[in-house]
């Protein structure tokens, strides 16, 4: 039996798998230590749960454990990354680059630094969603420190060239953070291949709990330094301090292991769940796919349905599809996507764009329902649609005024 | 063995049922509260029905009451905003805060050129309201105040209506790290002196990793940490749901509960003072026991000797969880900066226990007995 609301929102949060829950209880209320207690064996097996945990999630993206430093998200681990190493490389530079399209964590950061003296350069992305690398290479100045774009956006999902990226940082001997949030256990990162110095993510995007993430921060070649940004006992190497969440950290870490176990099949299913249901919308007259679609998250899928509101159509099957016109961050604002409008939608195609996004609990049966229940809605309110009429009847649509309440 | 813990202070074990409350929010109600579809409403309204709860049982308005991580990210960021945002240019603290506060404050003194002053102690731990008055009154610039109400290694309570009359009297802003008291005492924060204080869920029977921020509706600060405009645009990040429902469960439970647990625990708390005092040469007491004191802490002074030395590595042995500090003092074994700032003898060692609604007199025994052979 399917049960409702189908949820096709899984790069806004995702459920805690069963078996991530399991191995996170006994750290509850049995073996309940403060990981940093010295004296005494609540202590030591809280200490031992996050070392195993620390490992499981280094091992996700080919980093050394002693590298993994844990925050309360990837909100937390972006400002940290930011904050942190315009702090630490203030006498080296101010300059960072980044890219339009980047998710709010990393831009009002941007904008809170800038403030503090910071010069940013926000990257302009073609209509496919992606840099352009000479660009990026000549916004690089002798006063740059770092380079912060995302691995995939949160969005369109399309996946950034970061090893290409990362050459250029490296050549000009600039720092490469991304924010693998998106892409961290759906498809293969690996900061020395990929060479990334800094990288933020987040448990509750991978099946793992809310409340727990980690910046990556490389100790070799280069050594990577951040200035903390919560100062107290010392935690994390120094820097971040605060009690450790160990059910946290220790969801955290299975989450990270079944995900790099299973990442490689389950790419492939979603890819072809997403291929399908793409494939079925994009019939539909005046549909089309935002973003480069020939290098995407396998689970991601953004369409616009020209002549809609996009409104109109979360409303019509909201009840029976959780999906989002953007990110959740944003989701309760009337403004359109600022991803989308960066790839050049106008406001109108951006309001009528629907992001679909899948997961590890996503079913064929699912893929089916939504096809037929997204069609339906599209054709309905088409129909009702005086400006589809107008399209229809083959009149010169760019002449017309929008206007939203 | 059957392991006896004594530790409370630094971290509780979760109630089984707060975990019931939160385990739905991992799995079936796993919503992002900014989503506008029924999942996100859902979580949404869990975070809000929690705030609502924390702020009656805090007597607070819900708009006072912000979500954190913890008890660490929520004194960074009143002290950052205390200068950020609200003109303090002189601290005010004591050297027996806790390292949320020091070492912030210290960041915020070597690196922003903000005058800093520690508040004299008495030999009881308390602080010297007199040497107080006379650094408010001195200071040409506005001051911040940061003063514990509970120490979490000897237990001092501070008299916060004092203090914040005080601040009143000076324009200052009020900070109180109120981590070891929120979920042990009655709050009534509409009518107490204060601009912000904190607490963390883990020190009461509630999850690791939530904790919130009191932000006195008067004053207006900015963010702490950017991206989102989670919390009402105060703390950007995906809501730790099942942390914040676990959160205000542990502390109304903890209110429930509150008369009969802290008779309870304060009863075991002089039980064991007496029983040391009885059987223990040469033993006393750091901290100011028989007056203002927290009453889940027994901090206790041995005179030095090879044997008391060892003593928490012996107490482990014997399954006996205790500490010497705070929980967090990283890798070498520095010692404790409160014992020391309170009270130099060098030939003393400190232990701290600490107890909550779990513990029993039975368990006291089983420790002053191990202690008389220990010693
Ligand atoms: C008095 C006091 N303040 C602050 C903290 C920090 O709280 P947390 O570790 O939850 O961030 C603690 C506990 O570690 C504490 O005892
Ligand atoms: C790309 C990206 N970065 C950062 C975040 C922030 O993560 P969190 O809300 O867990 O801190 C998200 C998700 O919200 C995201 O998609």
């Amino acid at each position: 039996m399917l049960k409702l609301p189908v949820y096709l929102d899984n790069n806004a949060t995702t459920p805690c798998d069963p078996r991530v829950v399991e191995t996170m209880l006994p750290f509850f209320t049995e073996t309940f230590g403060n990981a940093s207690s010295r004296n005494h064996a609540f202590g030591w097996a809280a200490e031992a749960a996050v070392d195993l945990a620390r490992e499981q999630v280094a091992a996700l993206i080919g980093a050394d454990p002693k590298e993994i430093i844990f925050t309360s998200g990837a909100t937390e681990a972006d400002n940290l990354a930011l904050k942190g190493v315009f702090e630490m490389y203030i006498d080296k530079g101010n300059h960072i680059i980044t890219t339009e399209i980047e998710h709010k964590a990393i831009l009002d950061t941007c904008k809170h630094l800038e403030k503090q003296g910071a010069e940013i350069t926000y990257l302009k992305v073609n209509s496919e969603g992606l840099p352009d690398l000479k660009e990026l290479e000549a916004a690089i100045t002798p006063k740059t420190i770092m380079v912060a774009i995302m691995y995939a956006n949160n969005e369109i999902g399309v996946i950034n060239p970061i090893k290409e990226i990362s050459a250029i940082a490296k050549r000009h001997g600039v720092l490469m953070m991304s924010d693998i949030t998106q892409a961290a256990g759906k498809i293969p990162v690996d900061v020395d291949r990929d060479g990334i110095d800094l990288a933020a993510f987040s448990a509750h995007k991978l099946y793992g709990p809310k409340g727990i993430g980690a910046l990556y921060v490389r100790r070799k070649s280069p050594r990577v330094k951040v200035t903390a940004q919560l100062d107290g006992g010392g935690h994390e190497r120094g820097m971040r301090s605060g009690t450790l969440n160990v059910p946290g950290i220790v969801g955290f870490g299975k989450a990270c292991e079944i995900s790099l176990g299973e990442m490689e099949e389950e790419g492939k299913r979603l890819a072809v769940l997403r291929d399908k249901l793409e494939n079925a919308l994009l019939q539909l007259e005046e549909s089309a796919v935002n973003g480069f679609r020939a290098q995407r998250l396998p689970h991601v899928s953004n369409i616009s349905f020209r002549y809609i509101e996009g409104e109109a159509l979360l409303m019509g099957f909201n009840k029976n599809i959780a999906v989002s016109s953007g990110s959740a961050c944003t989701s309760a604002s009337p403004e359109p996507s600022y991803v989308l409008t960066s790839l050049g939608l106008g406001d109108d195609l951006a309001h009528s764009s629907i992001r679909f996004g899948l997961g590890r609990f996503t079913t064929e049966e699912e893929i089916d329902y939504a096809i037929k229940a997204v069609t339906e809605t599209v054709n309905k309110l088409r129909e009702i649609s005086p400006l589809w009429e107008m399209f229809k009847e083959g009149a010169d649509m760019s002449s017309i005024e929008w206007s939203r309440p | 063995m059957k392991k006896i813990y004594f530790d409370n202070a630094a971290t509780t074990a979760l109630d089984s049922n707060v975990l019931d409350v939160m385990l739905p929010y991992m799995t079936e109600k796993f919503g992002n509260p900014s989503s506008i579809y029924s999942y996100g409403r859902e979580s949404r309204l869990a975070i809000e029905t929690a705030r609502k709860s924390v702020a009656k049982i805090l007597n607070a308005h819900p708009g006072e009451i912000f979500f954190t991580s913890g008890g660490t990210e929520s004194s960074n960021t009143a002290i950052a905003a205390a200068i950020n945002n609200l003109g303090c240019r002189h601290i005010i603290s004591s050297e027996i805060e806790h390292h949320a506060t020091l070492h912030s404050v210290e960041h915020l003194h070597s690196r922003d050129n903000i005058r800093l002053s520690n508040v004299n102690l008495l030999s009881n731990g308390h602080v010297d309201m007199e040497h107080l008055r006379e650094l408010l009154a001195g200071s040409k610039e506005r001051c911040l105040v940061t003063l514990m109400h509970a120490n979490n290694e000897i237990g001092n309570l501070l008299d916060m209506h004092a203090v914040g009359n005080l601040c009143k009297e000076f324009d200052a802003i009020f900070h109180s790290d109120t981590v070891q008291t929120v979920g042990h005492y009655p709050f009534d924060l509409r009518n107490t002196p204060v601009h912000f204080i904190n607490g963390s869920a883990h020190k009461f029977h509630g999850p690791k990793g939530v904790g919130i921020l009191y932000i006195n509706e008067n004053v207006k600060i900015t963010p702490f940490i950017h991206g989102g405009s989670q919390e009402r645009n105060m703390r950007a990040g995906t809501e730790n749901v099942y942390g914040i429902v676990g959160f205000a469960k542990a502390l109304e439970m903890a209110t429930a509960h509150y008369e009969e647990h802290s008779a309870y625990i304060n009863d075991l708390r002089m039980y064991m003072a007496e029983q040391l005092q009885q059987h223990i040469p040469g033993i006393g007491f750091n901290g100011d026991l028989h007056g203002r004191s927290l009453y889940t802490v027994l901090n206790v002074s041995f005179p030095k000797t090879e044997k008391s030395e060892m003593l928490l590595f012996n107490l482990d042995i014997n399954g006996i969880c205790a500490s010497g500090g705070s929980a967090c003092t990283s890798g070498a074994d520095a010692g404790s900066h409160v014992i020391r700032a309170i009270n130099s003898d060098p030939n003393r060692i400190a232990v701290r226990f600490s107890f909550s609604k779990d513990n029993t007199k039975e368990e006291i025994d089983t420790v002053v007995a191990k202690l008389k052979e220990l010693i």
